[in-house]
């Protein structure tokens, strides 16, 4: 009997605020108290969703031990206190874990085998550095495989403004600011907030206190203020911490559900997940990623790039998203990019930024019905680029 | 403050200061800005939070802060991680040596925890762990309470000890929950083996306003308080019965204190009275009546036991006196039991459950066999149906505890334990057969009461294996083993008998080889003071009364119905016979024994009328205050033979026995402080057991 793939949406999403690592909000605070906060918080706002009904918790980690090890997805439910009956697992795919988490789990939903399913990622970069334990194969240098270059982020970035020489550290800076500039503005017209869950925060020495907002922004962030700092990649280089997203502390999760589940449950329904695509590219210029994702997916679903009406893509790296801008012809300041800002200000913490690019889109898409498709893109190490096709359930144009 | 506070600060020294640490938190829903001070002493929960005077102070500077903030709207307080506060710290009690500092000390608590009643803002305690005493009180004092569903314990254990909860309990929880309830946690509960309750019990009897599951416990309730400042939650109280309810609850208190008591210990009375005065009294007048109480008690000698009979349990039990080191202890991975009688299975049960290692019982008899095990089985379908085991664990334990008609069984096992008969012959021949199976190192332990290690072990051919391993009925209540070292039993052997006892939940005390050893040496003897009044003449309700004041657990005839006349008898002619000038064999108690009486009491508690012409006879009735000294007397003496024999290491090691073995209570600590403080030492052996406070390490 010929299967019949099922249409799957994205519910809901819950982030904790983000941190700086290090000596920031959450120094003190485990990585998986966090993942729970949020997992908890996902089944308070949608009380029509029975814990038992979830058939996956699929919780991404880029560093896999300690309290972001013991398969994640699973301990986190457990400690969550959803029902022992409901399964979860861990998953890794850098920079994108959580965007994978949900590709992965979504794809179970279209296949029949999920009705429901949690999908997110948290990761600690404070507890659990870039880096910490790997212990990459000899042979990835010996037969020149991937560039040395290609395990330091900061150096793929620098690499990227190699390949796009139109690329200056002068438009990189310029982006950074307006990033800060969306963030700031929209905290002011509270639309952030309503995506953050308030999350206890522990310290020896300042006792207990609550993370509400996020960390990383630096309002009033000016081209003379970043023009100064340091290129730590390259001796008179190009990406700076100001151009760059921070090294930072987090945790995401979302809903999705089978389109009818959710209709069933009484569930919100904000956007319809249509197509995702992955694609390798040279690890020395991971940054690159999100263009052929995009164009594979573009192609297989015959659509052209004017037909994407917002894009949230992640700012590992302002060059990043301007190597993709420029590919793509499209503006620097062009209003249908991040809207809100994005990592350079909120910050990333590798693999839970993948589901925050998707709350701040369903949110957008709830704004501008005149929308029909958003894309949701990052860039991942060991070059990767993956994108997810997302439809506007508040659309109106066909109508 | 006063110069009182500098004092006290310096008596507590050693005060290991639970720092008050305030940080300002916004408040979900827009309600403002709150300040959230976090209790933490810096180290984890082994090490709870405590108030002394260095904690108040800090805890009232960051109050006194946020009481000159107008930009707040709320203060809540926490603790750290599985511990809110556990109340009062005591270490530095025993130092102080006046009233004032005394009255210092509860005036102090007061004067900081009131302000959390009485801030211009509402103020919320965020009860995230274990809350006893002073913790619970900072609680009582805030404006709203929420508790977590993880909390493991909250009480106001202070009666227990010696002390009233007079940082505001007494006057607080009656007036939150009524007197009935409030009683419960200030009496009932303390006066039975320090009973705690959970964060559940907490919020049903109404002492918090909200309860959150523990997983973002601080989180929710800083939610909640957000709504309840925002007035979208509004708290609602039952209204305290402030009538013939309260006075009716009172004098229940009254009644089963005095029972259990009879004014041996001050501090249960005075909390009672403290409640039924708090019906009528302002919180200034409470306040003050509670530093007075305090003041007196913590001057008290009840008091001084109270805190060296905690100690003991707590930390004395812990290391137990002259255990060799642990590295020398051996793996138990097979446990054998011989016997299948009623200790037997209780063993075989309490092996099972703790070791979690197979335990073979033995009995020449497979119908006694069958009956041990069954009774094993038994008890663990208890366990499941109360809900302690799950059906896996039932099926485990079940699996491990079998039964054999032969010893060969025994073969693999490391741990062989004999609960057969009170006969030297047959203990000896027992011991021969196991040790024809058993490895050479196998441990041989016996359970016996009153019968010589040393002579048990005589004719093995390893006698270093042979320990005493002398558990107290029933087993799974009373926490003592005596274990005893043959002449000959070597340390590995004695090491792996405290490993096993630790490993076991007992509280293990090293004894010499000496007749009945410690607990049963001291009931009898004590026991036999007033069986020889009765003999004399003395009424046996009133011999049996006569103790009263020491606010035993059980009276003595009581304890001789529980141990059984016969085991009681046998014990007294074993003693008799090693110490036939101390120790007398009761003839009434002998007839009882001959006339197969096994009940000292009818079922309504008044003496078996059978037994009671069986007591009558003599001609030269005591009274009752002559038969308690004698009593004493007895025990000082007694207890000054046995250190001097070295039977235990110290005095200490007699109390923390009496206590764990035989319930002796805390008021007392065990006998030895008693003895001293009420001048029997003195009179009976020209010197104390302490020199100056007990202590207990």
């Amino acid at each position: 009997m010929p299967r019949t793939a099922r249409d799957v949406v994205f519910v809901d999403g819950v982030r904790t605020p983000f941190g700086k690592s290090g000596k920031g909000l959450y120094a003190e605070t485990r990585a998986d108290d966090m993942i729970v906060r949020v997992i908890r918080e996902l089944m308070r706002r949608n009380p029509g969703l029975p814990p038992e009904r979830i058939d996956e918790v699929a919780i991404a980690a880029t560093t896999q031990i300690g309290d972001q090890g013991l398969t994640i997805g699973r301990s986190a439910a457990i400690l969550a206190g959803l029902p022992k009956s409901v399964p979860g697992y861990a998953i890794d795919r850098m920079c994108a874990g959580a965007l994978t988490a949900v590709t992965t789990s979504g794809a179970g939903i279209a296949f029949g085998a999920y009705d429901v399913v949690i999908a997110g990622g948290v990761e600690h970069m404070g507890r659990h550095p870039m880096g910490e334990g790997v212990d990459p194969n000899p042979r990835f240098l010996s037969e020149k495989l991937v560039d040395p270059s290609a395990l330091v982020m900061g150096n793929t970035a620098e690499n990227l403004h190699d390949r796009f020489p139109t690329i200056t550290k002068e438009r990189a800076d310029a982006y950074a600011v307006r990033s800060q500039e969306k963030v700031a503005k929209a905290y002011a017209d509270g639309k952030i907030q309503p995506d953050l869950v308030e999350m206890l925060v522990r310290s020896l020495e300042q006792g207990y206190g609550l993370a509400t907002q996020d960390e990383p922004p630096r309002p009033g962030t000016s081209m003379e203020s970043l023009a100064g700092l340091k290129t730590p990649f390259r001796a008179h280089g190009n990406v700076t911490p100001g151009n760059a997203a921070g090294l930072n502390d987090g945790a995401t999760g979302a809903i999705l559900a089978a389109e009818d589940v959710a209709a069933e449950l009484g569930l919100s329904s904000k956007m319809r997940l249509v197509d995702f695509s992955f694609t390798g590219v040279e690890p020395e210029v991971m940054g690159v990623g999100p263009v052929p994702a995009t164009e594979k997916l573009l192609a297989r679903q015959g659509l052209g790039i004017d037909d994407i009406g917002l894009f949230e893509i992640n700012e590992a790296f302002a060059v990043q998203v301007l190597a993709f801008l420029e590919h793509f012809g499209i503006a620097d300041d062009d209003a249908r990019v991040n809207p809100w800002g994005g990592a350079i200000a909120l910050g990333h913490p590798l693999a839970s930024s993948g589901v925050r690019l998707m709350m701040q889109l369903s949110r957008l898409f709830a704004e501008r019905p005149d929308v029909r498709y958003g894309l949701t893109t990052m860039c991942v190490g060991m070059g990767m680029g993956g994108t997810v096709l997302w439809e506007n359930t508040n659309y109106e144009g066909g109508k | 403050m006063s110069t009182a506070i500098e004092q006290a600060r310096e008596l507590f020294s050693d005060e290991v200061v639970t720092n008050a640490i305030s940080r300002d938190v916004e408040l979900p829903y827009g309600a403002g800005t709150a300040v959230l001070i976090t209790l933490d002493n810096g180290h984890d929960h082994t090490k709870p939070n405590t108030f002394g005077p260095g904690g108040l102070l800090s805890l009232d500077a960051q109050i006194e802060a946020a009481r000159a903030r107008t930009d707040i709207v709320a203060v809540a307080i926490t603790g750290k991680p599985f511990i809110f506060a556990v109340g009062a710290d005591l270490t530095g009690v025993p130092k102080i040596q006046t009233r004032e500092q005394a009255h210092a000390i509860g005036k102090l608590g007061h004067d900081v925890f009131r302000k959390l009643g009485e801030l211009d803002v509402p103020t919320f305690a965020l009860v995230n762990g274990a809350a006893m005493g002073g913790g619970t009180e900072v609680a009582l004092h805030c404006t709203y309470r929420t508790i977590s569903s993880g909390v493991p314990a909250l009480a106001l254990p202070e009666a227990f000890l010696g002390l009233v909860p007079g940082w505001g309990g007494t006057y607080l929880l009656p007036h939150l929950i009524g007197a009935e309830k409030a009683l419960k946690l200030i009496v009932d509960n303390p006066l039975a083996q320090n009973k705690m309750i959970k964060g559940r019990q907490a919020f049903e009897m109404g002492i918090a306003d909200a309860m959150f599951e523990p997983a973002d416990f601080v989180e929710e309730s800083l939610r909640w308080a957000a709504q309840v400042i925002k007035g979208d939650v509004t708290v609602e109280r039952p209204e305290v019965d402030k009538g013939e309810a309260w006075d009716n609850a009172v004098n229940m208190a009254r009644f089963v204190v005095e029972g259990k008591l009879h004014g041996a210990a001050p501090a249960p009375v005075r909390a009672v009275e403290l409640v039924a005065e708090a019906k009528n009294r302002t919180r200034d007048e409470g306040f003050a009546a509670e530093d007075d109480a305090l003041a007196d008690l913590i001057m008290s000698d009840e008091l001084k036991s109270g805190l060296y009979a905690f100690d003991l349990v707590q930390k004395r039990a812990k290391r137990p006196a002259g255990a060799p080191d642990k590295s020398l202890a051996r793996k138990v991975t097979k446990v054998g039991v011989v016997g299948a009688g009623l200790m037997a299975g209780q063993l075989a049960l309490l092996f099972a459950r703790r070791l979690d290692v197979p335990v073979v019982m033995t009995d020449l008899d497979q119908e006694r066999l069958d009956k041990g095990v069954d009774y094993v089985h038994g008890e663990v379908d208890k366990l499941l149906k109360k809900g302690r085991i799950n059906g896996d664990k039932a099926n485990h334990l079940k699996a491990l505890v079998t039964g054999s008609l032969t010893k060969d069984a025994f073969s693999d096992a490391d741990f062989v334990i004999e609960a057969v008969f009170e006969k030297m012959e047959v203990k000896q021949q027992v011991f021969a057969e196991v040790e024809a199976v058993v490895s050479p190192e196998a441990i041989l332990a016996t359970n016996t009461s009153s019968l010589s290690i040393t002579e048990m072990a005589s004719k093995l051919q390893h006698p270093e294996r042979v320990v005493g391993f002398h558990f107290f009925n029933p087993v799974a209540v009373l926490p003592l083993l005596e274990i005893i070292r043959g002449e000959r039993t070597d340390d590995a052997a004695l090491a792996t008998a405290f490993g096993t006892a630790r490993k076991l939940k007992k509280t293990a005390v090293l004894c010499k080889d000496a007749p009945a050893f410690v607990v049963n040496r001291l009931l009898t003897l004590f026991m036999g003071e007033v069986l020889g009044a009765v003999g004399e003449g003395t009424e046996p309700e009133v011999a049996d009364r006569a103790v009263a004041p020491l606010g035993l657990p059980m009276s003595p005839l009581m304890l001789l119905q529980l141990v059984g006349p016969a085991v009681a008898l046998h014990v007294s002619e074993t003693l008799h016979e090693a110490f036939p000038e101390r120790f007398a064999v009761s003839s009434e108690l002998a007839e009882i024994v001959k006339e197969g009486k096994t009940a000292i009491f009818a079922p309504d508690l008044t003496i078996d009328p059978e037994v009671k012409k069986l007591f009558s006879g003599g001609d030269q009735p005591s009274e009752e205050s002559e038969i308690l000294e004698r009593a004493l007397r007895a025990l000082a003496r007694e207890i000054r033979i046995m250190l001097d024999e070295g039977v235990v290491a110290e005095a200490a090691d007699i109390d923390l026995c009496l206590i764990t073995g035989a319930g002796w209570p805390f008021h007392t600590g065990g006998i030895t402080p008693y003895l001293d403080r009420a001048g029997v030492s003195e009179a009976v052996n020209g010197k104390r057991f302490h020199e100056g406070d007990p202590k207990a390490l």
